[in-house]
């Protein structure tokens, strides 16, 4: 077990490990309903595809996330960029609603980009800045209380109805996972993006536009916020303040317990799949378990803790 | 001697700029203000400054190492929550008990009366700054990144605060809240000190505000010590060139842990006073982020580099008083507050944009990249 372990590489054995703790987590949760219930719910697909579907926001939200990450930046203005885009898409409506939001995503991930790459300030303050931007426009537009407008027909589908018994929502996750795993692995993008996060001085001195991809990556990581805030507003039927406040965290640490550097350069999108799911699993199980506010935030941070010690740790800088 | 300080001046053009920026604001303000430069004004600024600056000084030490403590928020609010189990000053002393898991354990009587007070206190300051020295074994032994090691052990200290209060509650005592959020003189009448605050020496300071002399206080006492240290040395030394420091012997590992143990101390002292101020433990996650994002801001607004190595505490909380004295502008100008939060974000995006102008004069693009 352990020179298995030791003989992949070590990009695969964080997922692995990732995988076999989600296992843990699915066997120690049905041994709590079977015994306090007398049932197994969390093995049953109805109930597992239930949670996925609300695993698909954070996913979506995850995938630009990983990106962002990989460049060794980070984007925490995820929530407002969500809520904007919800609130935008619902108030304009018809068929324009979600082009509408999307191009919400997109703008913001510019402007942070431009910032980022060009101004060259560091992201964790730009990006906050920009939340805060996002934030007052919202509450000015909104007045402050939650918009009364109703998210389109074709929002609800794709977010909250089922195809051949599968929830929407996980086919659009799939397809943004198949469009970040194909940039990552098979394009030029991809390499850009794993050169500029081991060393942007190097990317550059090959010929690589840094600036150009830093941009696109937080584009990128602006429209997945968005279609996630779509989504979201299609699932809850409209848009409401603070409704992608819970996002900014978990997908940070879905990505870094999924093997992400956090540092950026190494990393698989697998991981982060794996990472997402974990997330939503060990919710689900606590909120099965009934377990307290105050229990799930000393649980959630002890997991990512143990988690990463055993296969994130940094090596010693000696020279 | 003139040049010796022009290099002093060019080494901290961040501090002095924060610190005129301060000035310049802070005049504005007072100018404008229909009771501008009065005790009450000032007692009221020191109040809604002091936890806010203690966070930026919390979150400096850190960033110094070219670390990033995400934790800061939920250690003071972690604090926040103890301190209004253990401040409550009620006569005959505090019952404490522990309902867990079904089971009830009395944990005996937490002393009433001044020494209950000044025990509450150590045990508040103490809990922060073992927060503090967890994230550093954490960062330290566990070899974790720091930003990701604080996110999760910020998670476990807000669960702890969740825990001790539910919903928001608990009382402190009216002397000490009294005491600490008025000027000297207030102070010195409640503890009977200085013939009641009235002593002819006293009189010039006694319209200081408390929280204002205990920032000057604790900069003086803990952070002007600690930065002449070899620990404080090397603290600057990591964060610049962390291989380097490594080469020349430097204590890494012990800056790196007296770093984030300084920063829960920090915290702590901010939460105490929070807890003070408000009079009541309330575990608000909401609120606990926005200090955390807050110190951060502050922390770059005083001068220090997200990247380490250069910038001090003191540029800290004049960028955190920056920070408030913006917000302080929204109540005089009578700005809608529904466009607060807008001119916020937009404020902060200036001032960060404004600092990176810099990148204009670069000659070599690979300047750019470090």
């Amino acid at each position: 077990m352990t020179t298995m372990l030791l003989r992949l590489s070590r990009d695969d054995r964080p997922i692995l490990i990732a995988a076999l703790f989600i296992l843990v987590i699915l066997v120690a949760g049905t041994a709590y309903t079977v015994a306090h219930f007398g049932s197994a719910p969390l093995l049953s697909p109805t109930y597992l595809l239930q949670q996925l579907q609300i695993g698909a926001f954070l996913g979506i939200v995850a995938a630009g996330m990983m990106i962002v990450i990989l460049i060794a930046q980070i984007d925490l203005s995820v929530p407002w960029t969500l809520a904007a885009a919800a609130m935008m898409a619902t108030s304009i409506g018809g068929p324009l609603a979600i082009p509408t939001g999307l191009g919400i995503g997109l703008l913001v991930g510019l402007v942070n980009g431009i910032g980022v790459a060009y101004l060259r300030v560091p992201s964790m303050i730009f990006t906050l800045g920009v939340n805060a931007v996002m934030r007052g426009l919202m509450v000015a537009h909104t007045g402050g209380y939650a918009p009364q407008t109703a998210a389109t027909e074709l929002m609800k589908t794709l977010a909250a109805e089922r195809t051949l018994g599968i929830p929407n929502a996980l086919f659009v996750w799939a397809a943004v996972s198949v469009v970040v795993a194909i940039i990552l692995q098979r394009t030029p993008l991809g390499r850009y993006i794993y050169a500029i996060g081991n060393k942007e001085a190097a990317a550059y001195l090959a010929g690589v536009d840094t600036r150009r991809v830093t941009v696109i990556c937080f584009a990128l990581c602006g429209v997945a916020a968005a279609l996630a805030g779509v989504l979201l507003a299609g699932y809850s039927t409209k848009a409401y303040q603070g409704m992608g406040d819970a996002y900014l965290l978990p997908s940070i640490a879905a990505v870094v317990i999924g093997g992400t550097n956090i540092l950026g350069g190494r990393g698989r999108y697998l991981g982060t799949l794996i990472g997402v799911v974990l997330i939503v699993l060990l919710n689900s199980v606590l909120s099965i378990m009934d377990m307290p506010e105050a229990g799930r935030q000393v649980i959630y941070g002890l997991v990512i803790i143990l988690m990463l010690l055993v296969y994130g740790r940094g090596e010693r800088v000696t020279s | 001697m003139l040049n010796d300080l022009a290099i002093r001046l060019r080494q901290n053009v961040g501090l002095a700029t924060a610190v005129l920026l301060f000035a310049a604001l802070y005049l504005l303000y007072n100018l404008a203000h229909p009771k501008g430069f009065s005790p009450a004004v000032l007692v009221q600024n020191g109040d809604e400054i002091f936890a806010l600056a203690m966070l930026a000084m919390a979150q400096t030490v850190p960033v110094l190492t070219s670390g990033l403590d995400l934790s800061v928020g939920a250690v003071m609010t972690m604090v926040g929550c103890f301190a209004s189990y253990l401040l409550t000053g009620a006569a005959g002393g505090t019952p404490l008990h522990l309902d867990v898991l079904g089971l009830h354990l009395g944990l005996g009587t937490f002393p009433d009366g001044v020494g209950g007070i000044l025990l509450g206190t150590i045990v508040c300051l103490a809990i922060g700054t073992l927060a503090g020295f967890i994230n550093g074994c954490v960062v330290v032994y566990g070899r974790i990144q720091p930003i990701i090691a604080t996110l999760a052990t910020g998670a476990v200290y807000i669960g702890i605060a969740l825990f001790l209060r539910p919903t928001p509650g608990g009382k402190i005592d009216e002397d000490l809240n009294w005491a600490m959020t008025n000027s000297l003189g207030d102070f010195a009448s409640t503890l009977h000190i200085f013939d009641d605050g009235a002593a002819g020496w006293f009189a010039p300071f006694a319209w200081i505000p408390v929280p204002f002399a205990l920032l000057v206080l604790i900069a003086l006492v803990v952070w002007v010590p600690f930065r002449r240290s070899v620990l404080g040395r090397a603290v600057y030394a990591v964060g610049s060139a962390e291989g380097a420091a490594y080469m020349s012997g430097l204590p890494i590992e012990r800056a790196k842990m007296a770093a984030f143990t300084l920063a829960g101390f920090f915290a702590g002292c901010g939460g105490l006073f929070l807890a003070i101020q408000t009079s009541s433990g309330n575990a608000d996650i909401p609120q606990a982020g926005a200090y955390t994002l807050n110190s951060i801001a502050s922390v770059v607004i005083g001068g220090t580099s997200l990247l380490g190595g250069t910038g001090s505490a003191i540029g800290s909380i004049f960028g955190a008083m920056i920070l408030r004295v913006i917000s302080f502008f929204f109540r005089i100008f009578d700005i809608a507050p529904l466009l607060q939060p807008l001119f916020e974000g937009l404020i902060l995006l200036a001032a960060v944009s404004i600092g990176a102008l810099g990148v204009l004069r670069v000659r070599n693009t690979l300047e750019l990249f470090r």
